[in-house]
């Protein structure tokens, strides 16, 4: 059940104080670099997985329960956001 | 909180929101359902109006075997509470000094985020040219109709069943029909498709096929369970 | 605090006194959840790889493992997200089978599938007529979002244990997290003692 980066905003919203819709991520596999907004989204799996679109390999992962949420990153090789 | 009926199945809820920061056409919020014994069920909606002082509207497509759509069209009325995340999802938002036309494809209730993106560019005065292409299983399932006939020259297609005299399209959309409504690649319109998955992947994929960059293309999948 | 819906009862959901795991709900549903894009490897192409601490590997390929005796299960599966759905209905191959003293000594195993998708599970867990490599559900082979051609299937445990398209065991002498323990689900995932993150 692909969808798309857009749909993980709200979930990356408890992380990011920045739309991490709008931010640039390199993919650390292919090195392509698109907004998370554009990437694929796996919603419920049962964590969040955002997917490069030209390699889909994973960009991040995040996963939460009551109290906690764990993210990993280590499929972008960098991140970009405008500041306000 | 107020509503009003669009369509058959199809709710616009009003919500009383304070605090409410505001929002871009094309954001939309997560909701929130928590139910007396603490069981929760979020679910997306594309923020429909305008942002107006403390005011959110969403619209709501009554899935048969969905969860909460149910409830938010047939059972939720004024008093009734919810949570609201949001606004997100600043990607799927049109940019008002974009170079290019405005080209937005909606299938079902998918055309919510891009009716809210035609009243922003309304609201805005922007002359930038736009289109829509709005993707019905029948005339009674349009929402927003008049207002949409208003803000642009829409092109309906009604893929099961059309009225008498119906002069539009009557057919899935295809490649034929897609190079009939949207501008040439070479125009570099920006694209905003919106609506059930199995719709934006066969749209994305047959834009990418007529040489739209992928890059100008932004896609927001609603998802076999209308999230 | 969260703030209660008036009225809203979440409509597939209904709780059974007895017989469920704390904190599930019963559904009927079988949605489809993935990490990633469904794998499509034709059976001709597939194969199970059972690894040795060693790196030895013993692999079999689609058709010998269909001529491996096959076994009918019926159980609840329990998903962590709290559903729960009951009385399923597999076919598929024991995973003792599949280990059958080939590393004897190893304590945990990492399944793995196409696309770098893995998840650990303690040895105990994955023997003792717990665990199969499964290929049928209801009566018919697997769908590709259920897992075709074959997958893990490990009903004791959370659901996420039960690794779909899985292509092989990784036998270990200790314990390594996969994709979503690393990022706080539970090594070992028990729905009846509510082992969903670390810590619990």
């Amino acid at each position: 059940m692909r969808l798309d980066g857009n749909a993980a905003a709200g979930a990356l919203q408890e992380v990011f104080p920045l739309d991490a819709t709008l931010a640039f991520a390199t993919c650390a596999a292919c090195g392509a670099r698109d907004q998370l907004g554009g990437a694929q989204a796996y919603m419920d799996a049962p964590g969040v997985v955002l997917r490069c679109a030209h390699c889909e390999s994973v960009l991040l992962r995040l996963a939460r329960n009551e109290n906690r949420i764990w993210l990993e990153l280590s499929g972008c090789a960098s991140l970009e956001v405008r500041t306000p | 909180m107020d509503s009003r009926d669009e369509a058959e199945g199809v709710r616009t809820l009003e919500l009383s929101v304070p605090g409410w920061p505001g929002h871009c056409a094309g954001q939309h919020a997560d909701l929130r359902l928590t139910a007396e014994d603490g069981y929760q069920a979020v679910r997306s909606y594309s923020l429909a109006g305008p942002p107006r002082n403390g005011t959110v509207e969403l619209t709501v497509e009554r899935l048969d075997d969905g969860e909460v759509s149910p409830y938010l069209v047939d059972e939720f009325r004024p008093g009734d509470q919810l949570e609201l995340r949001g606004p997100v999802g600043g990607y799927f938002v049109w940019d008002p000094s974009d170079p290019g036309p405005l080209m937005l494809i909606g299938g079902g209730s998918g055309v919510a985020p891009l009716a809210a993106i035609l009243r922003e560019r309304a609201a805005l005065g922007s002359s930038a040219p736009a289109r829509l292409l709005y993707s019905a299983g029948s005339e009674e399932r349009l929402i927003y109709r008049e207002e949409l006939d208003e803000l642009v020259q829409p092109s309906y297609t009604l893929t099961r069943e059309q009225p008498p005299g119906w002069t539009g399209y009557s057919r899935r959309v295809d490649r034929e029909l897609l190079a009939e409504t949207v501008w040439p690649a070479s125009e570099n319109p920006i694209v905003f498709v919106c609506g059930p998955t199995a719709f934006v992947e066969t749209v994305a994929e047959l834009l990418i096929d007529l040489g739209h960059a992928a890059q100008r293309v932004r896609t927001e999948r609603f998802g076999p369970t209308g999230k | 605090m969260a703030v209660i819906s008036r009225g809203f009862g979440g409509r597939r959901r209904r709780e059974q006194a007895e017989g469920l795991p704390p904190g599930q709900y019963v559904t009927d549903d079988f949605p489809v959840f993935s990490a990633g894009p469904t794998p499509h490897t034709p059976t001709e192409r597939w194969t199970f790889a059972v690894v040795a601490r060693d790196g030895r590997t013993k692999e079999s390929s689609w058709d010998e493992f269909q001529a491996l005796p096959s076994e009918t299960i019926t159980t609840d599966i329990h998903r962590v997200t709290r559903w729960s759905k009951l009385g399923t209905v597999w076919e598929g191959v024991s995973v003792d089978r599949l280990l059958e003293d080939f590393d004897p000594g190893a304590s945990h195993a990492m399944a793995y599938r196409d696309g770098g998708y893995t998840t650990n599970l303690p040895i105990e867990d994955l023997t003792g007529g717990k665990a199969w490599i499964a290929y049928n559900f209801d009566g018919r082979p697997l769908e590709p979002g259920h897992g075709a051609p074959a997958r893990l299937l490990v009903p004791h445990l959370y659901l996420w244990k039960s690794a779909k398209w899985v292509r092989g065991l990784q036998l270990l002498d200790h314990d390594e997290r996969g994709f979503w323990e690393q990022l706080g689900y539970h090594d070992r995932g028990d729905p009846w003692t509510e082992q969903r993150h670390w810590g619990d």
